[in-house]
């Protein structure tokens, strides 16, 4: 047992070098020096209080996002709607504290409602993923996907309709919300202690749940082989809905902060492709939620230093996106390697 | 039919042609039983990389065959991990969907906004003076005939021939195909790395065609490839069918851009994504017939309303090949 945990770490860490080399040979070929790109990232992530601050707000909303994306891969869903759902809760608060801002309602209680209202939307949301494939044969994967669009196009038509600035709608989204509506942010940084708690509580109850609960217990069950669970008396597609609706609730959670902590409007790429980057996450620390918070804080790091690249040294920032996929597409070969190694030699 | 009509309909055939290329690749994929989810992320990489190919040999014939070659390789690791290493189709897929994207992204920086060359228009002598049929059809570029030409062969292909029909049948009844002698996992390997190529060509067919050149973020091809995979989907796993979706597509943004000025309270992004809620409406039709609870519905009702429901669901019924996705182990 001992022996093939080793064995285990052994190809994770060769998945690591390999796509570090692999990303590097992509640099040489482009042009570009590989050792100062990744001082830079490092420098751009960690270089001062402020970077490290814009770390933790990625970092916190990809936290959630990826423990909702745990119990929907749990249940065997691939839930690639996640994008969707997260602007769907961006779209919730937003019209929420759009709504109330002129009432008579102290600030917190506005923030809250809101906040309510974006959980929902991103359930609602990921639910109308699950009744396509439970009640309509939709496969997720492409409900999904529908949706995510369905999302992105009533955020335009918001931004540059009903919703559009004085004057004329453009890009920049919608007119910002007085500071009295924004969450408590720490002095002089533009992160918000209460996405911590969020980030945190998220992933720590995700932990509970799958590992420590019958409720888990049977979404595995499901994960595993809908037909035996349901043979075994699982209600299935009960279970695939709530499982939607929970993740969806993390995704609308994440959602509701990117407008009441970060960016205090709403604007076309809300969702800064967090969803997308949850499922890399989630993929990468093989659907298990241990590992999730290191691995996503690692991402967000990513994010945040690769931002330099363009001023520092010409380079596009898309390489973090580049690094971060071929860790996982790496990780996924070695994996299958080994399970062919250990089938021989096992 | 005023003479713009028409011309706006020419390109709504040169529009979707990038589109045929991508779903029919596709369609051979996922006919061999493998999914190819990284469609949207190969579409932009080798859009790219036929872009630059072509910008620094100046030959468009190499431009497309990198972009082919580029697609040919990104299916060659699907096969690979799914067939040989037995990982999830999906998972790779999708990272590779992404990882594409993202080194399209990092790679075409210096490409941004380059001039390169780009697909002569060839109007066919004779048939393109034909009336009203000449302009649409007959005075297109290359890549547009060649469209036409894939939609058909590949369909006489997978249906006409006996190796289409042992395409069907590794998708369908692997274990039944191998019985009959064919070796699965390799024809697995050589449809979805001859799908990818196939799919590859709609990079360049855009980048250097329908929407010439490369913008990087702005080029507006992030997103079409999910489409390909939708519609793959909506046309049944049948050429002719996927290319009707293709056409409805092209057509129905056509229309958001023309009924633009005529709806002013709409503003022209959201017309540009309107064809995507039609998509899954028209998924859901394609697809409800498929459950469980429509049959049992339709069971309560009358005889007559019965029939007449049932025969509209079957014939936008479609169901995917048997064993799409599930590894097949030989022994």
């Amino acid at each position: 047992m001992k022996n093939l945990r080793w064995n285990n770490f052994l190809f994770q860490l060769v998945a690591f070098l390999l796509a570090l080399a692999f990303t590097s040979l992509i640099m040489v070929f482009a042009g570009a020096p590989p050792i100062s790109a990744y001082v830079e990232i490092l420098g751009g992530a960690f270089g001062s209080v402020n970077s490290l601050a814009n770390v933790v707000v990625v970092w916190m909303p990809l936290l959630l996002v990826t423990s909702g994306l745990l119990i929907t891969f749990t249940a065997g869903l691939w839930n690639i709607g996640i994008e969707g759902q997260i602007t769907l809760g961006a779209i919730f608060t937003t019209a929420a504290l759009r709504l109330l801002q002129e009432s008579s309602l102290p600030p917190w209680l506005i923030i809250l409602l809101a906040m309510l209202a974006g959980v929902a939307g991103g359930a609602l949301w990921a639910v109308m993923a699950g009744l396509l494939k439970t009640f309509g044969g939709v496969n997720e994967i492409f409900g999904g996907l529908g949706l995510n669009f369905v999302a992105t196009a009533l955020t335009l038509w918001l931004i540059f309709g009903p919703w559009k600035r004085p004057g004329t709608g453009s890009m920049s989204g919608t007119e910002p919300f007085p500071d009295t509506l924004w969450l408590p942010q720490l002095p002089g940084l533009r992160l918000s202690p209460w996405s911590v708690i969020f980030g945190a509580a998220a992933i720590y109850l995700v932990y509970r749940l799958l590992s420590g609960t019958y409720f888990g217990l049977r979404l595995k069950a499901i994960g595993k082989n809908v037909r035996a669970a349901f043979l075994l008396g699982v209600p299935a597609w009960q279970h695939s809905l709530l499982a939607f609706a929970l993740c969806g609730f993390f995704a609308g959670l994440a959602g509701a902060l990117q407008v009441t902590a970060v960016y205090h409007r709403l604007i076309p790429s809300i969702s800064s492709g967090y969803g997308f980057l949850g499922l890399l996450v989630a993929m990468l620390v093989n659907y298990q939620a241990l590992w999730a918070a290191p691995v996503a804080l690692f991402f967000a790091a990513l994010n945040i230093g690769s931002i330099q690249l363009p001023i520092m040294l010409n380079l596009d920032s898309s390489l973090s996106g580049v690094l971060q996929g071929m860790l996982v597409l790496f990780v996924l070969l070695t994996e299958g390697a080994r399970k062919r190694w250990l089938q021989k030699n096992g | 039919m005023d003479s713009a009509t028409l011309l706006g309909l020419a390109g709504v055939l040169a529009a979707a042609a990038p589109v045929l290329f991508a779903v029919i690749g596709e369609t051979i994929t996922e006919r061999a039983g493998v999914i190819n989810l990284s469609v949207n992320g190969t579409i932009l990489l080798s859009a790219m990389g036929g872009f630059a190919v072509a910008v620094n040999t100046g030959s468009l014939l190499l431009g497309f065959l990198a972009g082919a070659l580029i697609g040919a390789l990104v299916a060659l690791v699907i096969a690979f991990s799914s067939i040989t290493l037995q990982q999830s189709q999906v998972a790779v897929g999708f990272v590779l969907a992404l990882v594409c994207r993202d080194l399209s992204y990092f790679l075409g920086n210096p490409y941004m906004g380059a001039s390169g060359p780009r697909l002569p228009s060839a109007p066919i002598p004779l048939l393109g003076d034909l009336p009203l049929i000449g302009p649409l059809f007959f005075r297109q570029d290359l890549l547009t005939y060649l469209s036409y030409v894939l939609i058909f062969a590949a369909w006489a292909y997978i249906f006409k021939t006996r190796p289409g029909l042992m395409l069907q049948g590794i998708g369908e009844r692997p274990a039944a195909a191998f019985a009959r002698g064919a070796d699965v996992n390799r024809l697995r390997y050589l449809y979805t790395v001859i799908g990818g190529a196939i799919i590859g060509i709609a990079g360049p067919a855009y980048s250097l065609s329908v929407k010439a050149g490369w913008k990087g973020t702005i080029s507006g091809l992030d997103g079409i490839g999910w489409i390909a995979l939708s519609i793959t989907i909506f046309g049944g796993w049948n050429p002719l069918r996927a290319a009707f979706g293709a056409y409805l597509f092209a057509l129905l943004q056509w229309l958001g851009l023309v009924l633009q000025p005529s709806l002013p309270g709409i503003p022209s992004q959201v017309l540009q994504v309107a064809p995507f809620p039609l998509m899954i409406l028209t998924l859901l039709l394609v697809n409800i017939g498929n459950a469980e609870w429509v049959e049992r519905a339709l069971a309560r009702l009358p005889e007559n309303t019965r029939h007449a429901l049932a025969r509209l669901l079957r014939s936008l019924r479609a169901a995917p090949p048997a064993a799409l996705g599930v590894p097949f182990e030989q022994e």
